[in-house]
Order: C-alpha cells, then structure tokens, then sequence
C-alpha cells in the first residue's frame, strides 16, 4: 500500500500526492452500453417497455408514410388519378384533391381578380410579424405600433374594400345627418358630427382633468391627439381608394382562420390589460364588474359566445344596425379572448413585488404612470408565454366558426369533401393529414420563440416566491384552459 | 415656544380639492355606472323593439310546449309529444354522460402519458412527447370531425360488422398458434372457440353495439352489498387508522376495502344465482336488434374528447411531480421508507397540490368542449337547445341565455368545490 511513502503527517490531514488515480466507471455505466442499460434495457420491464414503445413505432410510422408519400399519388387533373381500380396500384394520400382546392383553402371564395389584396395582406402580415419574434432584430416599439396599429386598418381596407361611406358619428337622430354634400366617399354630415363630439369630448376632459391629477391643456392635447387618431383610422375606412366590395361571405379558409386569430389577439390584448387592472382595483363597482365580465365569458363554452354574438346580439342593437356574419363572430371571440387575456395579465401582474409598487410611488408617479412606465412593462414580459399559449388556443378555437356557418380553414375543406368530383376512397384522409399539418405548423410556430423563455427555469428569488409561483400558477391555468 | 412649535396642529376640516382620492373614486364609479346602466337599457329596449317587430314571443312559456323532435341518444324515456323542458333534460344528461367519460377517460391516459414522459426509457419517452405535441397542437373540432367523418364513418356497413368477443378472440389465439407451429395449443383454442357463444360486441358505422345487461328482481340485494361493503371499509378505515395512532400497527386498509367492494357484491351476485342476464345483440335485417346501440357521433366525440384532453392532463401531470423537489425523496429515503410508501405518502400528495387546479379547469374544458359535438349532430344540451329548440321557437334571448347559465352554473360549482378541496390540500404558510 501507499502508506509507506506518505509523509510524516503533519498537524492537519493532508491528502496524499500520490493517491490512486481516478478510475474511470463500470463498463456498465458508460458508453453506448451504460446508455443503453439506463435507457431501454436496464430490467425485464424495461426491456417490454421498449419492445412495446417499438411496436407501437412500427405500426403508426411505416403506414404514415406509405400512406402520406410513397403510396400517394402526387399529380393527376381528377378523381380518377387517385381511384385504384383506375390506375391498378394501391392508393395513399391524393394530394390533386388539395392542389385542386388550393386556391380555396386560401382565399375562400374570393373572386379570383382580387386575390392580389389577400396576398399583400398575407405577405405584409408575415413581414412585419417576422421581426417582432427575434429580440435581436431594432425597432421594436415602431415594429409594434405597425403590426398592431397600422396594419389591422390596411388589412381591414384591403380585404373589405373600405369605402364604407359613414352617415353618422353618435349623434344620429339630431338631425345633423341631414346635412347634405359628399366628397371621394366621406359624407358631410358624419364629419361635421364627428367635429361636434371632439369638441364635446376636449370639455369633458378639460373638466375633469383635475380629478386625476392632470393639467387641463393636458387633457385637452391628449383628447385631441385619440380623436386625431381615430379620425386617421376612420378617414381609411372611408375613403373610396376604388376597391372593388367583397363582402365577407365571399372569404373562407385560412384567410378567416387568420383574420380571426388575428383579430382576436389584437383586441384582447388592450382590453385583457385593461380588464386585469380594473379587477385589480380598489374601486368596488370598477372591480366587480371587471371579475363578473371576466368569469362570465371564462365560464361559458366559445360556441355559446358565437351564438350569442350571432342570434342575440343583433336583438339587443338598434334595429338599423344589420351587422355582418363575420362580424358578429368577431366580436363574440374578442369578448372570449379578452376574458382569457385578462387572466394571463393578472397572473403577470401578481408576480410583480409590493416594492415595485412602492418604489414608483415613492418616485411621485401617478398610478396611471406607475401602470404604464413601472408594472405593465415588467408583467407583460413576464407574461408573454403565457399570451403565446393564448394565442395558440384561439387559433385553435377559430375552427368553431364552422358551427355558425363561416367557412374557415376546416369549413372549407369539409366542405370539399362533398364535392363528388373528388369522392375517393382516400379524399377524406387527405383533406384531414393536409389540415392537420397547417394547424400543427401554426400552432408551434409562435411556440419555437416562446419556449426557451418559458423552458428556462425561474429562479425563485425570495422576495416574489409566493407571488411568482401564485403567478404562474394562474397564467398556466389559464394557458391551458383556453378553450371553448 | 418649543412645546408650541411640536403641539400637533388643530384639526382643521378636510378641504375640498380637485385631486382628492375620493372623489376620483366616485367620478370613476358614478361614470361606470352610468355607463353600465346606459347599455343594459338600451340592450333591454332595443330587445323589445326587435322582438316585437319581428313577432317573436318572449317569456319561458315554450318550455312546456311539446317538442316534436326525435333524439337520437336518450337516457330518460323521451318521445317527440313531450316538452322542451324535457328534451332540455335529455340534453343536459347526454352533456353530463359525455363529460363524465371523457374525464374519466383523459385523466386515465393523461395520467399514463404523463408518467411515459418523466420515463428512464427514452423509446416510451418520445412516444409520450410525440402524442401529447400532436395532440395538443390539433384543435378539438378537428380531432371530432376527423374520427366522425373519416375513421367511424369507415367502418363497415352493420351486415359486414366487425365483432369482438370471446370466440373471435379465441380463434385469433388458435390462428397465431398454429402460424407458429404450436399444433397443440392452437386446437386448445380451437376448441374453447366453439365451446363460447359468438361475439357480442359490434362495430359498424352505425355505432357501437354492445350487450345489454337485464336486472332481475334479486339484483337490488347486489347493489345493497356494494354499498354495505363501502359502508365497511369506511370503517375499517377509521378503527385501522386509531389502532395506528394508538399502537403503530398497521392495518392493510386498501386490499381490505378493495376486496370488499369488488368480492362483496359478487359473492352476493353468485348467492342469489346470478340475477343479471346479458341480452346479448343480433343482427335482423339490415340492423342490430337487442343489446345498446352507441352512435358514432357519441363515440367520435368521446374519443376526440379525452384523447385532446389527456395530452393537456399529461403535461399537468408531469409538471406536478416535476414541482416535488427530489429532496423529498431523498427524505424519505433516509427515513427508511420503501419505494412504495414513497411515492403514496411522499411525493403524490405534494404533486397533487399542483396538479389540481390546473386539473379542475382541463375537467370543465372537457364539460364546455362537449358542445362542440354540434358539429356531428350529438345531441348534447347545446344542440338540442341552441341547435334545434332555437331553430323551432326563434327564441333566441332566453335559450341561448339558459344554455350559457347550465354551462356557468357547472363551471361556478366544479370551481367553487376545487376550490374547496385547494383549500384543504394548499400548504399552510406560517
């Protein structure tokens, strides 16, 4: 042994130079074999564990992609291409029956001329979102304010063909719409009404500007400034650029699908913010109304809300407002959405410490301000998993306006499934394996950024242990329970 | 001069000012209120005025008018004379049937899905991570649609009906043995083949027919022996758990009641001489008499049900005992505890406390994801009441009002008893 050649010790322990060297694992620890010991073959019911896992590979895998690529049948101009009995080999998926609905699936029954105004949205949709999902990529704030602010009233007048030629701003019946004159679509009478409420609204505010501790001129400016804008947003809507109408029964397909999604997201957010602050608030009526608004659209299934929006909301509007199909279910899924959205922003804002709070207040800020400059920005970025996964949710949920008649995505290639110059034996495993695909690759797009955030482990510091886990135990509730 | 200068200040009354916070609050509420009061009549008036010009009628006196519609799947004797209110009913227990199955069944796969994620073997693994991506990432509609239309709707006509049972099983054993040679064996099975009646489960695109259990008069004493034998090992369990406190000894408290329950009623069930006979279907004509019929639209939105649902429950899952820290095990370990009683009294009960909530709202997921089945016709609350009653009475505001108050009601009582149960499972903070 090697006792003998260490030296005399001494008044601690000290280890030996020349202790043994490290050696290296059991064979069965290490390598492929270790690997394969810990990982499918340690015992008797590991082994069956993996025999049964292989099994079940084999019987789902191989037929797939028989069915989907080698046994498919990839060009033909009809039915008959993708019969058996017609072309004598065993038939998988018979992709001419997508190539020959195609255009619908994109565009629904969008007349053909106009198709290039889908397009310009698809493609400005794709090339403004795109940077918004890399950190790395400048401009952020004007990047948001496109996509979120500009782009939804370019897509509005590019799919709709604007031109909406408004009668009357809320002032209708006081006999301000009689006045008469019109100019490229804009009508007088709107104008001037919408002249009158800005100024009506500039009062109000410069009167009630001190209540909230803000300066009069301030109040005046910034009334000014919303109506400024809203007058930008509505001049768009109606002004004639000379777009040909397409009325919204025309569209279908992943066009609605994603104008719905899109909607959906878009309006929530605000008004998701909006809802989690008013139930975070001290005022009772402002609270109440907030958590009845919120548990009510949570607490009912989305096909309800659709109805609702279709049958009953248009009993409880003025009888001259007719709205329209794809409206209705717009405004049923941004109210559902909204009630979502509300929950997520809560969880964020639960996760922010009582010394943020208190640190912006003893800084002097106004609780409008510490909202905005101290709590929201670190919430929200708290929270984007979690609005990602909402975002996923309401993709999927938009399938249900098949229900109420719209022809989405899925609405439409059901549809195509009845055309009998298609009727083959594989059409219907076609449609569903192509439909399948474009929701999953839409589904884990947004997921592809979100996830290392949401991968990487919190570390729960002390301060917010509580408040975080609360937090994120509420996001996740509500991450996963948007649905219907 | 000093005593003055820090004598508090006379108390002067509260001036009035602008930025009080009081009367912020009331402007904010006061407009609010107004507000909500302004759209609440408007929406009651203009209600009104629509409904008379369109000559709809108002009021719940519709309910008791008879129906005139049939019901393809019902669990109370319903027929086209009886009322709404009835085929309401009918409706809302066909909801409570599908949702209660399809939890049962999403919690059953989600569990195991959950565990094949967290598994050494990385085969199972990657099968479990596989199923619950596409799962998850397929909207529920889609999944209904795809097993109604294209797999339940090819299957064979009920001529050519694919049969389950004991004879086919065992002609399938005899077949497979003889492939491999094992002459004997195979005419083993052979033999018990014909010996077993045919088969008595059907599959066909018509549905799912299975046999259907007649009770006679005597079964009722089965039934009392179930719940006798529940009564019994509640107790055990009590006087084992104060033998427990009182001297350390342990009692097998689960394979006694266990036993009980299930060996009670059947010793009872033999007692009486077996009071139940399978009514076993046979196909007449072009369909299946006797037996239950289970239509597809059932079957489709079951399977779609829970199969999206377990993927969400497997992510649950694994999420809760991923929260239990691997301390405790270590714990537990160092106090001697088996792998077993580990896992029973260590770790379940701490994932639990995570896996619940999130639990609760995949459950009442299930309940509302149950009006999808409107798509392929199964006759749900929703497409009994929004479906066809609203077509029939165009009684819009107070169907669709009842419809979403049953599936509020749900929803406030499930989180209001969850909630309870949080309560009583939620870690006490010192």
């Amino acid at each position: 042994m090697n006792t003998a050649t260490r030296p005399a010790p001494q008044a601690a322990f000290v280890a030996p130079k020349d202790l043994r060297p490290q050696e290296p694992a059991p064979v069965s620890n290490r390598g492929i074999y270790g690997w394969s010991r810990a990982h499918l073959f340690g015992s008797v019911g590991q082994v069956l564990l993996t025999l049964l896992g292989i099994l079940v590979v084999y019987v789902t895998i191989p037929p797939l992609l028989k069915f989907f690529i080698f046994d498919a049948v990839w060009s033909g101009a009809g039915r008959d291409a993708c019969l058996p009995e017609k072309i004598g080999r065993p038939v998988g998926a018979c992709w001419p029956f997508i190539y020959a609905k195609f255009n619908q699936i994109l565009y629904g029954f969008y007349p053909e001329s106009e198709r290039w105004r889908v397009n310009v949205v698809y493609f400005l949709g794709a090339a403004l979102l795109a940077p918004l999902l890399f950190p790395k990529v400048p401009y952020k704030r004007l990047n948001a304010l496109a996509f979120f602010g500009v782009y939804p009233v370019v897509c509005f007048v590019l799919l709709t063909g604007g031109n909406l030629s408004f009668n009357n701003f809320l002032l209708g019946g006081t006999g301000l719409e009689n006045i008469a004159g019109s100019f490229a679509g804009l009508r007088l009478s709107y104008w001037v009404q919408f002249i009158i409420v800005t100024g009506i609204a500039c009062g109000i505010a410069a009167l009630a500007a001190p209540v909230f501790g803000g300066s009069r001129r301030g109040a005046v400016n910034g009334t000014l400034s919303a109506f400024g804008i809203l007058a930008l947003v509505l001049l768009a809507m109606d002004l004639d650029f000379g777009l040909q109408e397409v009325e919204t029964r025309q569209w279908g397909g992943l066009l609605v699908t994603l104008v719905i999604a899109v909607t959906g997201i878009v309006v929530s957010l605000p008004l998701g913010i909006l809802l989690a602050l008013g139930r975070r608030s001290n005022l009772p009526l402002v609270k109440i109304s907030s958590i009845v608004f919120i548990e009510f659209w949570r607490g009912v299934p989305l096909i309800t809300v659709l109805f609702f929006a279709t049958y009953m909301l248009p009993l409880f509007l003025p009888g001259r407002f007719t709205i329209d199909g794809l409206l209705r279910a717009l405004v049923g899924v941004a109210l559902f959405a909204s009630a979502y959205m509300a929950e997520v922003v809560r969880g964020g804002l639960q996760a922010i410490p009582k010394g943020q709070y208190e640190g912006a207040q003893a800084m002097g800020l106004r609780s409008g301000l510490m909202m905005r400059l101290v709590i929201l920005p670190q919430a929200l970025k708290l929270v984007i998993p979690g609005i990602v996964n909402n975002f996923i949710g309401l993709f999927k949920d938009t399938t249900l306006v098949l229900i109420v008649s719209i022809f989405d995505l899925l609405g439409i290639l059901r549809a195509s499934f009845t055309d009998p110059s298609w009727a083959t034996p594989t059409t219907l495993f076609t449609g569903f394996g192509f439909a399948g695909l474009v929701y999953f690759v839409f589904c884990l797009i947004p997921k592809i950024r979100s996830s290392p955030k949401s991968r990487r482990p919190r570390r729960p510091s002390r301060w917010n242990w509580s408040a975080s886990t609360n937090g994120t135990a509420i996001s996740m509730c509500c991450e996963i329970s948007t649905s219907p | 001069m000093t005593d003055a200068r820090w004598s508090e200040p006379a108390p002067t009354r509260r001036r009035w000012s602008w930025t009080d916070p009081a009367l912020r609050s009331a402007v904010i509420q006061i407009a609010l209120g107004i507000a909500l009061i302004w759209l609440a009549w408007s929406f009651f008036a203009n209600a009104q005025a629509n409904l008379a010009r369109q000559g709809i009628a108002s009021g719940f006196g519709f309910l008791d008018n008879s129906a005139g519609f049939g019901i393809t799947q019902t669990l109370i004797p319903y027929s086209e004379s009886m009322s709404y209110g009835r085929a309401f009913l009918v409706g809302l227990l066909n909801t409570l049937l599908v949702a209660f199955l399809g939890i049962i069944l999403a919690t059953i796969l989600g569990f195991l899905v959950g565990v094949a994620r967290l598994s050494e073997n990385v085969v199972i693994k990657a099968l479990a991570s596989a199923y619950v991506e596409v799962t998850r990432n397929l909207p529920p509609l889609f999944q209904i649609l795809f097993w109604y239309l294209a797999v339940l709707a090819a299957m064979p006509n009920p001529r050519q009906s694919w049969g389950f049972g004991l004879q086919p099983l065992f002609n399938f054993l005899a077949d497979s043995f003889a492939g491999i040679g094992l002459a004997p064996v195979s005419s083993m099975f052979r033999a018990l083949a014909g010996d077993v009646a045919g088969p008595s489960v059907f599959v066909n695109n018509r549905g799912l027919v299975v046999p259907r259990p007649v009770f006679e008069s005597g079964f009722v004493w089965v039934v009392v022996a179930f719940f006798v034998a529940i009564v019994a090992s509640f107790l055990i369990a009590r006087w084992a758990k104060a033998r427990q406190l009182a001297t350390g000894q342990q009692f097998p408290v689960f394979w006694t009641g266990f036993g009980l329950i299930v060996g009670l009623p059947i010793v009872a069930c033999f007692a009486l001489g077996v009071p139940v006979t399978l009514e076993t279907p046979h196909l007449q004509g072009f369909n299946f008499v006797g037996g239950i019929r289970v239509i597809p639209e059932f079957v489709s939105l079951l399977l779609a049900l829970s199969i999206y649902t377990a993927g969400f429950i497997a992510e649950i899952v694994r999420a809760g005992i991923l929260a239990v820290s691997k301390g405790q095990t270590e714990a537990a370990k160092s106090l001697g505890l088996r792998s077993g009683p580990t896992l029973r009294l260590v770790v379940i009960p701490q994932a639990m406390r995570v896996i619940v909530p999130p639990l609760t709202s995949q459950y009442l997921n299930i309940t509302k994801n149950s009006t999808l089945g409107v798509a392929v016709g199964y006759p749900d609350l929703f497409a009994i009441f929004a479906g066809t009653t609203l077509n029939q009475t165009g009684q819009a505001i107070e169907i669709i009002a009842i419809t979403m108050a049953v599936y509020l009601a749900i929803s406030i009582l499930t989180s209001a008893l969850m909630g309870w149960y949080n309560k009583r499972v939620a870690l006490v903070e010192r």
